[in-house]
């Protein structure tokens, strides 16, 4: 029997003339992950914030672990956890006083609190710098100890608001087995991110955010099969040429393929065969491209398939990730998605 | 919802708050404000700096065309006004201190946190008190060494400095207000000399108040900063004092029973 963790129903939040939440409702089993996946502005914060009693929403109803967020805001506080861009840690504090500090604030026995400090700190690998000032710290550090500090109280329900934003491969990869193992012990964990595959290796539900709107709410296996597919990009010459690739296509190989400027994008769920067929049915033509792309789905890409357009806003490159090493490059990681970009010659 | 749960992680049950939670917590954030001037001694030295350049510009370059009524050397006059100015600007530290803690985001975890909902703005106006009675204390000293003398006991000056700290207390919820209000370090600083210059300088902290035009004299002569330098100066230098104090008193009480409520609504939205 799941019973819920966290309960949202219609909630909303307006910030001026914008709907930041639009009315969502979700439900997250005890023990569960669950992924808020969406571009910047989508309303993820929002919900994370609301959730944690740090804003009042305008409408709807939320709980956690059965009290509401804001007739029973200091039971809730009881319950979470809250790590990510809604919170920080003290600069000027060392990484020992910052969880010492957290502890006491959530009203920890004193004599476990130092010991408990001195655990999370050897279990994100902090022990040699617990003693110095955050400020000294890396990117990758003070982002394991704001962790750490949502983790101080054992709160059952955690918040992570977009914990690896901005973080490299390798500290990616660490914090990602760390929420793995939190989880593994019974946490319930509300993940918001910007990526696909963070959501997809950790989250056992997704909802996709838009515009304070849920727009998909499933598991991620469904997710994904709704929106697998092999991403092929065409460049053509000149757009007339392109419009005469987009038709022999419309007929011949995808459903839906996409025509905007020089660029023809199919997506398939036989990825090789449809780029076999594209190439046979544009070179029969004489049509041979300028550019060829092929890749696995992106954010964008489940955006498009599921509101019908481009995700706005981002950090310029939609669904792109706003550190230098990109989705191309945590990807490698795992399933094989390779983006491979061959130029010939006409 | 049943207490069957079988998940994992049970629900917290949220502890009774003990009647010391909130003292406890308003002190581990005093003690988290303070950590600072440790970690930055800088900090604290740059806090004296510009009081100790009014000092001697005040005792050494205006001070002789300065004449201050009943024949006290101007170094006497010049004092316990010293004292309470430098607790007012640095009351600044409130105000930049709250607005950085909304802009990093630290606010925020704490509203996440079980914890009082007053210990933020405690803790802070106490760790700028603390801070306040080291400054004081330093100036007093240097104070000392620029030719300043109590005139009636070591109980008026205790009693002064008493004034002062109270003062320093009161100020320090105008600018938790001032802080939490703006919530950028930078424009929160810049924001406090506009409400700052005409308090201190139109007062009687460097100039007696007779010496000014007719019409700022009323404001000068009643506004917090110059009651509280007259009172302070009674206390070390003798005269009618019982006015002076209950007036400051007055003025401090006031300034707490407007700023804190404004303040504590400021931080219940800050986020």
């Amino acid at each position: 029997m799941a019973v819920a963790a966290i309960r949202v129903e219609g909630l909303t939040k307006r910030f001026g003339d914008v709907a930041a939440l639009d009315g969502i409702d979700f439900e997250v089993p005890a023990g569960s992950v669950f992924g808020l996946l969406g571009p910047n502005g989508a309303g993820k914060t929002t919900a994370v914030r609301v959730l944690a009693t740090i804003l009042r929403p305008d409408g709807g109803r939320a709980e956690v672990m059965g009290y509401d967020v804001v007739r029973q805001a200091t039971a809730v506080r009881f319950q979470i956890g809250l790590a990510g861009q809604s919170a920080a840690v003290d600069a000027n504090l060392t990484g020992a006083e910052n969880l010492r500090l957290i502890g006491s604030l959530a009203q920890m026995r004193r004599s476990e609190i130092a010991p408990r400090a001195k655990e999370l700190l050897a279990r994100f690998d902090l022990t040699h710098a617990a003693d110095r000032p955050v400020r000294t710290y890396s990117g990758g550090m003070r982002r394991r100890l704001d962790v750490a500090a949502a983790l101080v109280a054992r709160p059952p329900v955690l918040f992570l608001d977009e914990p690896t934003t901005g973080l490299d491969i390798q500290s990616r990869t660490e914090l990602w087995a760390v929420i793995r193992e939190l989880v593994a012990e019974g946490a319930t964990v509300l993940l918001t991110t910007q990526y696909l595959e963070e959501a997809d290796r950790l989250a056992d539900r997704i909802a996709v955010v838009d515009h304070g709107r849920i727009v998909a709410n499933d598991t991620s296996t469904a997710l994904k099969a709704q929106l697998a597919g092999t991403v092929i990009e065409i460049g053509m010459e000149t757009e007339e040429r392109a419009g005469r690739a987009h038709e022999l296509l419309v007929r011949a190989v995808a459903d839906h393929p996409q025509h905007d400027g020089v660029m023809v994008r199919l997506t398939s769920n036989e990825g090789p065969s449809a780029l076999i067929e594209t190439l046979r049915l544009l070179d029969a033509n004489s049509l041979t491209p300028a550019t060829l792309t092929v890749r696995e789905p992106s954010l964008d890409d489940a955006f498009l398939a599921l509101t019908g357009r481009r995700a706005e806003g981002g950090d310029g490159e939609t669904g792109g990730d706003p550190s230098d090493d990109g989705e191309a490059g945590e990807a490698a990681a795992e399933p094989p998605v390779e983006s491979r970009s061959a130029r010939r010659a006409a | 919802m049943s207490a069957t749960v079988t998940t994992p992680r049970e629900c917290v049950a949220p502890p009774r708050r003990s009647p010391f939670a909130a003292a406890r917590d308003a002190w581990a954030i005093t003690g988290r404000n303070l950590i600072v001037y440790r970690r930055i001694p800088t900090l604290l030295v740059f806090t004296l700096v510009q009081p100790i350049v009014f000092v001697l510009l005040f005792r050494y370059v205006f001070g002789g065309a300065i004449k201050v009524p009943g024949g006290i050397p101007y170094v006497d006059y010049l004092m316990p006004g010293i004292f309470v100015q430098t607790v007012a600007f640095g009351a600044t530290n409130t105000a930049i201190g709250l607005a950085t803690d909304v802009k990093s985001g630290l606010l925020e975890r704490f509203h996440s946190l079980p914890m009082a909902r007053s210990a933020v703005l405690t803790g802070r106006t106490f760790a700028d008190l603390t801070r306040n009675v080291l400054v004081v204390a330093l100036m007093a000293a240097v104070g000392v060494l620029v030719g300043f003398r109590v005139q009636t006991n070591a109980l008026g000056f205790l009693a002064g400095i008493l004034v002062v700290l109270m003062f320093a207390y009161a100020f320090s919820w105008i600018f938790a207000t001032v802080g939490l209000w703006i919530g950028d370090p930078e424009s929160a600083q810049a924001a406090t000399f506009p409400v700052l210059a005409p308090l201190v300088f139109a007062s009687s902290v460097f100039v007696p108040v007779s010496s000014m035009p007719s019409w700022l004299q009323g404001f000068a002569t009643y506004q917090p900063v110059s009651v509280t330098a007259n009172a302070v100066r009674a206390l070390m230098l003798g005269g009618p004092t019982l006015s002076w104090v209950l007036q400051s008193v007055a003025w401090c009480a006031g300034i707490v029973l407007i700023c804190a409520p404004l303040a504590v609504r400021l931080y219940r939205r800050a986020s």
